[in-house]
């Protein structure tokens, strides 16, 4: 069963803006994570991967290009690694900034 | 902050706080840099700290860290869509001292840990990012960080920098990961009263359960769901190869809720409310993914070294091991006054002699070996299901007709051929 299956059996479900909500970010204003070459999305990439696979859901295509809500980023690395394209640059926020976890 | 210590340590994780405590105690000049707000702020683990290792480096830790449960059951479930065959071990002797392990949650152990290095003469800079590490001639010398004039020196760095490992990569000791070397696991904290726990899992007071989910926890993607008891929350989760979650176009936090609301798992977090969200990456590659840990003036320790059991769900015990083990090699080179590569490698033999070195030559082949032939999960396990619900299900048909029924359940001579041969495959990779 692929995605969307699971989608639609899951209306009921925690949304990702509801689990977000339960964490604290303390966002630098400068983005830590920046889309190298806005074409390659555009053009060369028809599934938009990244926008499935990040676990806080911070890549969003909007009409032509990839918005990065890097203000709610889990500094997980997936989107670096898995870029069919490498076109992610990843770098750490600024010390301090970023996700902050309070347990697990 | 003096510019030229004895060691730096990058990463106030499991490995990089054993391996400063263990520095320090050792009256090495100890910074370890961190760049969270406090150590644990930017860590996730499901949540299973083992006691052997971590005793290693502080005995009794457990009468003052601040810890979960001692676990004394661990299940695991193979799941279908709407059953499972359930096995594990209950065993008391687990429920006394010394322990086998405990469930911790990851921000509160961190900080205690990282304060018991600091009580050692460790001292720890929260909030600093280490952008690279300084090389002069070949040899790492120290390394600059984001704080303003923030170079510093030292003989050794250590990188325990985690699974995103920036600076191993820039030094060129592993290449950049593939998708089908990292697991992607999300997870949830849900709070519910402890006694509501300790009755739905079967405990006494002050006693935990972990149960691992496989099969149709991750939609028959290669990985594993968990459901851990903390004091009075529990930690739900759930971790696939990245590139399972690509090739099915898979949503992690959906298939996290699927795990939550799967009729088997359901009942366990009724009533509870989940408290926080977290997702981290997994470096799930074994031996054959692990880079350089040792070079002139430098080591790497834990995630940053690849140092994860999948199959056994260890990582924190390996970290810690890795710390403590860099740390010793450390204090010799520096009785000797040599950083070179050639005497800190004795931490790389010292390190594939430990157990950690034997049980990663032990699961080389596994993760590769389940990516590669994905039947094991998306097929083998719902099989499984099929026969115990056939065996167990009284019906008037005699235990020869259900026998013979769940014999032509596994197929065709061919199809039975090709099941013979993928158990005798896991086999092999398992032994």
């Amino acid at each position: 069963m692929e995605g969307d299956e699971i989608m639609s059996e899951q209306k009921k479900g925690q949304s990702i803006e509801e689990k977000q909500y339960l964490v604290r970010f303390n966002a630098d204003t400068k983005s830590h994570l920046t889309v190298m070459d806005e074409d390659i999305c555009l053009t060369k990439c028809p599934d938009k991967i990244c926008t499935i696979f990040c676990p806080a859901e911070i890549y969003k295509w909007e009409n032509i290009r990839m918005h990065v809500g890097y203000e709610g980023c889990h500094e997980c690395g997936s989107c670096r690694i898995g870029c069919p394209h490498q076109n992610i640059k990843w770098e750490y926020p600024k010390g301090g900034h970023g996700i902050v976890f309070r347990l697990a | 902050m003096p510019e030229k210590f004895d060691c730096i340590v990058v990463g106030a994780g499991p490995a990089g706080i054993s391996c400063a405590y263990e520095l320090a105690k050792g009256g090495a000049n100890v910074l370890l840099l961190e760049r969270g707000e406090y150590p644990g702020s930017k860590n996730v683990m499901g949540g299973v700290l083992y006691r052997k290792m971590m005793e290693d480096i502080i005995p009794e830790f457990h009468k003052e860290a601040p810890l979960e449960r001692p676990i004394v059951e661990q299940r695991f479930m193979m799941m279908d869509k709407e059953s499972a065959v359930t096995f594990g071990y209950k065993g008391l002797e687990w429920a006394q001292e010394p322990y086998n392990n405990f469930t911790v949650l990851r921000a509160k152990f961190d900080q205690w840990f990282a304060g018991k290095a600091v009580e050692q003469g460790a001292l720890l800079v929260n909030e600093t990012v280490v952008l690279e590490c300084i090389v002069e001639n070949g040899k790492v010398v120290g390394v600059r960080t984001d704080r303003p004039d923030g170079e510093v020196y030292a003989d050794v760095v250590v990188l325990a920098d985690g699974v995103n490992s920036l600076l191993g990569k820039s030094l060129g000791f592993h290449k950049e990961y593939r998708p089908d070397e990292v697991a992607l696991a999300t997870m949830e904290i849900i709070k519910l009263d402890s006694k509501v726990i300790e009755d739905r899992f079967n405990l006494e007071k002050n006693q935990g359960c972990t149960i691992e989910l496989l099969g149709d926890a991750t939609r028959g993607i290669l990985g594993t769901g968990f459901l851990y008891t903390n004091k009075d929350t529990l930690s739900i989760g759930v971790g696939t190869l990245l590139s399972g979650l690509i090739e099915h176009k898979i949503r992690p936090y959906e298939l996290l809720e699927y795990v939550k609301t799967h009729p088997m798992v359901r009942p366990y977090l009724a009533g509870g409310e989940p408290v926080e969200y977290l997702a981290h990456l997994i470096p799930e590659g074994g031996l054959k993914s692990m880079g350089r840990i040792v070079a002139d003036g430098v080591l790497v320790v834990g995630d940053a070294a690849q140092l994860v059991n999948a199959i056994h769900r260890e990582g924190s015990n390996l970290a810690m091991t890795s710390g403590r083990l860099a740390a010793a090699t450390i204090l010799e080179a520096m009785s000797v006054g040599d950083f070179s590569e050639r005497t800190l490698d004795q931490y790389r033999v010292n390190l594939m002699k430990s157990f950690v070195g034997q049980d990663m030559k032990k699961y080389k082949d596994s993760t590769h070996h389940f990516n590669k032939f994905p039947q094991y999960f998306d097929q083998y396990i719902p099989m499984v299901n099929r026969a115990a619900s056939q065996m167990f299900t009284v019906d008037g048909k005699s235990k020869w007709e259900k026998q013979k029924k769940i014999w032509k359940d596994l197929g065709s001579p061919k199809e039975k051929l090709k099941l013979a041969r993928d158990a005798y495959r896991a086999w092999k990779v398992m032994k």
